[in-house]
């Protein structure tokens, strides 16, 4: 199924990726999710807020020599500001994240979480683990705020309360998020990157910068 | 796009040009204000006694090598050591695709500073505090409580004056490792010393740049390579040395052309003969006339010459030999030598003959010696290859005085500077 309507307004809805599980219709913004063959309207994104991001659904980009495209977003609110998880296709089918909180970019991968995580009020700064051999460790703990989705995403993800984000670095570029807005918590581990490192194309233009 | 909002604390105008901005500095009154709230709420007004100017206008762009970049953000903030307040300016630039980085300046020092995204690992090490980061090893420098003492203009995040964090700075010139606690949470980020009149050129800005003070703490010493190169270049020349040495001795192999043993007792007859004539071949080269003798306990005085047959061209060479020994309460005990040699340079190809007198002590007890005069020729003279090595010591060791002045100069102004007390608030954590 690439193509459907949407069940609230009736507009077509495409998918650009097979294996997306929810996706916002562009007229409505209804938030849709898939059950088999049908689209079920579960709510509808609230105004999103002016985003300062030059990211864009359908900025296109490489990641060690592999090409992606932004085909969905999350927003998350926090006390200094937002910041986007972009959902990124891969030319291989492969699911990813690009995160650009205060533009500082990272991009990552789902893994299995790791044994021994502690649940988000118990998660001390400086707890550590390894992965690949690598060392992380937490440097930074974010209580955020779901404040929006659209697009394509690869999990039902709507109407979420606070929930506790812990950024793990590695003495390298290594990077972690250990996400708790799920139970168990999702775990995407990724490498921190800069700008000229993903060879952006399509983004969004930005007055007076080129 | 442009908001132009009016300051609740002065009703001037205030602009906010950037989305991503949470507090902004109301640039007629100073005072601080919440720019997420239609009104502005007043979150700290100014009590300051001094308004800064920062020598980059915000607003203004500059290209740095990782692309353009908008001064956007102003603050003073400073240090207390031992009762001496030390202020830095840091500028907060931005650019919508890019991020933020910091241009910090101290004293006319300039530093290009970003956040690091990784966390340094501590490094072995013998004395100071250090932290490797990229394989490059970051020694401890100087911790200290920072103050934020002004700001102006727009900042993503909350801003005050008067706040505190603790700043501890890692040196690996031209690079440095900062970190900022603040309730418990460590930022770091990395810093490159920036020639100040790279800033100028940047940003466009007028006129020159005010000189540099001092030396700063990760500024790049101008003598770190050279020290190697120039002791490189020493053992290089030391190595052409040795092999110019060995290649002397094969080239002018000492030759042996007069060696005759006569005795010598004062009063027994004329003193002074001549040796029989001997020849030299070749070109102008050294001869060395060795005495040797069998004095015990005595002196002698060998007045010599070499005289040329041919052309009657002398060269002197008197020398005095003594050798005394004995026994005292320190045990065995000699003095001085039974032999000689001495070198008369540059002597032309020809027949020779010596002229010799040897004069004694005659104080009525018995004196005399046998001796042994032996000439050679073409033997190479070393001595002004030891005079080159030395010479070529001198620029090496002054590198190396200049280059540790250098690196005395800069940890004076760290914690472990011979001004520093302890005291400060310091913590050796």
């Amino acid at each position: 199924m690439t193509n459907a309507f949407c069940p609230s307004c009736g507009a077509p809805v495409r998918f650009q990726w097979s294996s997306a599980v929810q996706t916002t219709c562009p007229y409505c913004r209804s938030i849709l999710v898939r059950h088999d063959v049908n689209l079920e309207a579960v709510g509808k994104v609230a105004d999103l807020p002016v985003d300062p991001s030059p990211i864009q659904i359908g900025t296109e980009g490489a990641y060690r020599e592999k090409p992606f495209v932004v085909i969905g977003r999350i927003l998350y609110k926090y006390e200094l500001g937002a910041w986007n998880e972009w959902h990124l296709i891969f030319s291989d089918g492969a699911s990813g994240w690009l995160s650009d909180a205060s533009l500082e970019y990272a991009v990552s991968f789902q893994r299995p979480l790791p044994p021994n995580v502690p649940p988000a009020r118990e998660l001390p700064r400086g707890w550590t683990q390894h992965v690949d051999n690598v060392m992380l460790q937490v440097t930074t703990t974010t209580w955020a705020q779901y404040a929006g989705v659209e697009g394509e995403l690869p999990f039902e993800y709507w109407g979420k309360e606070q929930v506790l984000f812990a950024d793990m670095r590695s003495p390298d570029a290594q990077f972690a998020t250990i996400d708790y807005s799920e139970e168990p918590p999702l775990f995407f581990v990724g490498e921190a990157l800069e700008f000229d490192d993903l060879r952006f194309k399509n983004l969004k233009r930005i007055e007076g910068w080129s | 796009m442009v908001r132009t909002l009016e300051c609740p604390n002065c009703g001037g105008t205030v602009q906010l040009k950037y989305e991503r901005t949470l507090n902004a500095v109301c640039i007629q009154c100073l005072s601080v204000l919440d720019a997420t709230t239609p009104a502005l709420q007043i979150l700290q007004k100014f009590q300051g006694a001094q308004r800064y100017e920062p020598r980059i206008p915000l607003g203004s762009r500059g290209k740095l090598a990782t692309g353009e970049y908008e001064a956007i953000g102003f603050q003073m903030r400073s240090i207390e050591v031992d009762g001496v307040t030390y202020s830095w300016a840091e500028y907060l630039l931005y650019n919508p695709y890019r991020g933020y980085r910091y241009l910090t300046e101290y004293n006319g020092h300039w530093n290009d500073i970003r956040t690091l995204r990784a966390i340094p690992t501590v490094a072995k090490s013998m004395s100071k505090e250090a932290l490797m980061h990229r394989g490059a090893k970051y020694t401890h420098f100087q911790t200290a409580t920072a103050a934020t003492a002004f700001v102006m203009g727009e900042f993503p995040w909350q801003v005050r004056v008067g706040e505190t964090v603790e700043v501890k700075d890692y040196v690996a010139p031209p690079s440095t490792l900062s970190s900022e606690t603040t309730a418990g949470e460590v930022v770091w980020s990395i810093g490159q010393y920036t020639p100040a009149a790279a800033v100028w050129t940047a940003f466009g800005l007028p006129g020159a740049p005010p000189p540099a003070v001092g030396i700063y703490a990760n500024q790049p010493s101008p003598f770190k390579g050279r020290v190697a190169t120039t002791w490189a270049l020493f053992g290089l020349f030391s190595l052409v040395l040795i092999l110019a040495m060995f290649l002397l001795a094969i080239a002018m192999p000492g030759q042996r052309v007069f060696d005759r043993k006569y005795s010598f007792a004062p009063g027994t007859g004329e003193p002074s003969f001549v040796t029989p004539i001997f020849r030299f071949e070749g070109g102008d080269r050294n001869v060395d006339v060795t005495i040797n003798t069998d004095l015990r306990n005595d002196w002698a005085y060998l007045s010599l010459a070499l005289i040329n047959d041919d052309t009657g061209v002398a060269y002197d060479a008197g020398k005095e030999i003594g050798y005394y020994f004995g026994t005292d309460s320190d045990g065995q005990w000699s003095e001085g030598s039974r032999g000689t040699t001495v070198t008369i340079p540059g002597v032309p190809a020809g027949t020779y003959y010596l002229r010799v007198e040897p004069e004694m002590e005659k104080d009525g007890r018995y004196h005399g010696m046998n001796y042994e005069i032996v000439v050679e020729r073409g033997k190479p003279e070393y001595i002004w290859l030891f005079l080159a090595w030395f010479a070529l010591l001198i620029p090496p060791t002054i590198t190396s005085i200049r280059a540790f002045s250098f690196e005395n100069r800069r940890w004076a102004e760290s914690d472990y500077g011979p001004l520093v007390k302890s005291s400060s608030g310091d913590d050796d954590d």
